[in-house]
């Protein structure tokens, strides 16, 4: 112990404030946020929290866009600002603005928004009718979004294993709060919430049991310190392929991959539906630069131990995800399953481990994330006297009913199935041949299958609008909604075909990013 | 005492709650075992800070309280609803969602 004493000298902290003003802003604006919640007036709170919101997601995205070219590791080692933490943090705030666009809207229910007017109320009592009959209207979604977005920021930008964690922690306990907010179906939302909590706290431990291993192996928590451990090669292989399989799994339980999955399609379908496209955006790309940053960083040494674990992971996922989704009668689920097999085709990037397979992951990322999040706020818009209707037979003929809505839900079907012309197309592509690349041809072979088959059933979906007679007594309307989810759909159908279109702005723009810094 | 031996103690708690979790049925039940989970990590960090020599491994172990903890408070909300409504905490009851 004498020499732990001896070597406690004392040095202040440097905290690089600029470099991580991004994160910075939006915990910040966040707690703002939660004030606003204790002590403004209750009609007042709404106008403030959105100004709060979108000015602080703008602050934020102007930040980074300031700090760009940085590299450096800020914040004592604990914080990597380097191009593609900052690429994958621009992305997500972009991504957030959109996804709190569609959960501003208040004129689609006709009894207020999305959210439970007071969670705490027991679904059917004589409270909740009550506050639904004075028109409450709850606010408290903001603070949780705010925090968990600073999550999002923190999750791909981490340098070492703790701050993951936290980082991995300050994601996810907002988000297993909001799960359960749903106005409608409150028992479906409730277990989801549940569902989320139980299994979301589980694979942490998991991911932090890995984190300890890593720990005794390398005697700190550094990406780089772990990574230079492996080059000298010191210590046990065993516990190294202990702990680099434990943090998977926590990592892999977050991006939903298979076995992993079996919480998704239960909480997405559970989920308020705008949450539900804020998290299957944003969350993943936060999950991927996790992992992307831990495979590249820490363990890009022993590539070779790991790469099998995850060519059987990145396939399993692929086939899975597309199997079940052929089955499903629920947009909401048929939609998480299709989630699932896209995680298994970004998979293919992170097993390349170039940085083609780098640049080529974010930016099916990107691809991905603005059509999961334009496709639920579409889901939002079909709706009968119960709610939204979810089931694919109650979409027949929607191209009938409401042609603008339903051509851009094809877009996003189509962009899904990754056809040229659209923004699936330019990330398949530069994940595939970033993994040919990377020798993962077996891989990319069972992708390609794969994506045929995907096709089948987003395909099926747009038979089903556009060339099916619409049931003519089943009330299913096309809502017309408030200026928010039309910006926000409008805003999806751009990017998606500017990306499918242009691909060369942002296959430009990941390039440029580079490489992690060590 | 050979501090590996804590380890091993570790591994035998993080492997109980880990069994704990996917064989019990009452959620507040499971969510004990996660947090028993949690703690074996805790010992683990803390035995290896003895075994490596510095003290990173300790203050961890803090940092890993503290989320704990905002993980308790989180957790026993949703378990608390899910009670008030259903009457029950047993896992095997939320089954809405499925297929």
């Amino acid at each position: 112990m004498s020499s732990l004493l001896a070597a406690a000298s004392f040095d202040v902290p440097t905290i690089e404030y600029g470099q991580l003003s991004p994160m910075l802003i939006i915990f910040g604006v966040a707690v703002l946020s939660l004030l606003v919640e204790a002590f403004a007036p209750r009609g007042s709170r709404r106008p403030i929290q959105l100004v709060l919101v979108f000015a602080g997601l703008a602050a934020a995205f102007a930040a980074v866009v300031m700090i760009r070219g940085t590299q450096h590791i800020a914040a004592m080692g604990s914080v990597a600002v380097d191009g593609p933490a900052l690429f994958m943090q621009g992305a997500i705030l972009v991504l957030a603005f959109i996804a709190a666009l569609v959960m501003a809207e208040r004129q689609v229910d006709p009894l207020g928004d999305a959210f439970a007017p007071r969670a705490s109320a027991l679904p059917g009592s004589t409270d909740e009718i009550a506050f639904t009959r004075l028109g409450w209207l709850q606010t408290e979604v903001w603070p949780l979004f705010l925090f968990s977005v600073g999550g999002m920021l923190l999750f791909p930008a981490s340098a070492d294993l703790l701050t993951m964690f936290v980082a991995l922690e300050v994601v996810s306990l907002p988000l297993y709060i909001m799960a359960g907010l749903a106005r409608r179906r409150r028992l479906l939302s409730q277990e989801a919430a549940l569902k989320y909590f139980v299994l979301g706290a589980f694979s942490s431990a998991f991911f932090l049991y890995g984190t300890a291993l890593f720990y005794g192996y390398a005697g700190s928590v550094d990406l780089s310190a772990i990574s230079d451990a492996l080059t000298a090669n010191a210590g046990s292989m065993w516990l190294v392929i202990t702990a680099t399989g434990l943090v998977s799994v926590g990592l892999l339980f977050k991006i939903g991959a298979v076995p992993f999955h079996q919480w998704t399609p239960d909480v997405y379908q559970g989920s308020p539906t705008p949450v539900t496209g804020f998290m299957a955006a944003c969350t993943k790309i936060a999950a991927f630069g996790a992992l992307l940053r831990i495979m590249y960083v820490a363990l890009g040494g022993i590539r070779w131990d790991w790469r099998p674990m995850m060519y059987v992971i990145a396939a399993l996922t692929m086939i899975v995800g597309t199997l079940f989704a052929l089955t499903q009668t629920d947009m909401k689920r048929m939609l998480a399953y299709s989630s699932i097999a896209q995680a298994g085709f970004m998979l293919v990037g992170v097993i390349a481990t170039n940085q083609a397979g780098l640049s080529g992951t974010m930016v099916y990322l990107v691809a991905y994330g603005i059509a999961t999040i334009g496709a639920f706020a579409i889901v939002t818009l079909v709706r009968d006297s119960t709610g939204e209707a979810s089931h694919l037979s109650q979409w027949a003929g929607l191209g009938r009913k409401a042609p603008i809505v339903a051509s851009a839900f094809a877009l996003f079907l189509l962009a899904f199935a990754g056809i040229p012309l659209t923004s699936g197309f330019t990330g398949k592509f530069a994940v595939f041949t970033a993994g040919i690349a990377g020798g993962a041809t077996p891989v990319v072979i069972i992708g390609l299958v794969a994506s045929a088959v995907a096709a089948f059933f987003y395909v099926r979906v747009i038979v089903l609008m556009f060339f099916n007679e619409p049931t003519s007594d089943d009330g299913v309307s096309v809502v017309v909604p408030s200026g928010f989810t039309t910006l926000a759909i409008t805003i999806s159908v751009a990017l998606t075909l500017v990306i499918g279109l242009v691909p060369q702005l942002i296959l430009d723009l990941a390039n440029q990013a580079g490489l992690f810094i060590r | 005492m050979n501090p590996a031996n804590y380890l091993y103690l570790s591994a035998i708690l993080f492997s109980l709650g880990a069994v704990g979790v996917l064989v019990r049925r009452n959620a507040i039940v499971m969510f004990m075992c996660v947090e028993l989970m949690l703690n074996a990590c805790n010992l683990a960090f803390v035995s290896f800070a003895r075994i490596n020599g510095n003290l990173d491994g300790q203050v961890i172990a803090f940092f890993v309280m503290v989320v704990a903890a905002a993980e308790v408070v989180v957790g026993l909300a949703i378990i608390m609803t899910i009670f008030r409504t259903r009457r029950s905490a047993s896992v095997d009851e939320a089954n809405l969602l499925k297929y």
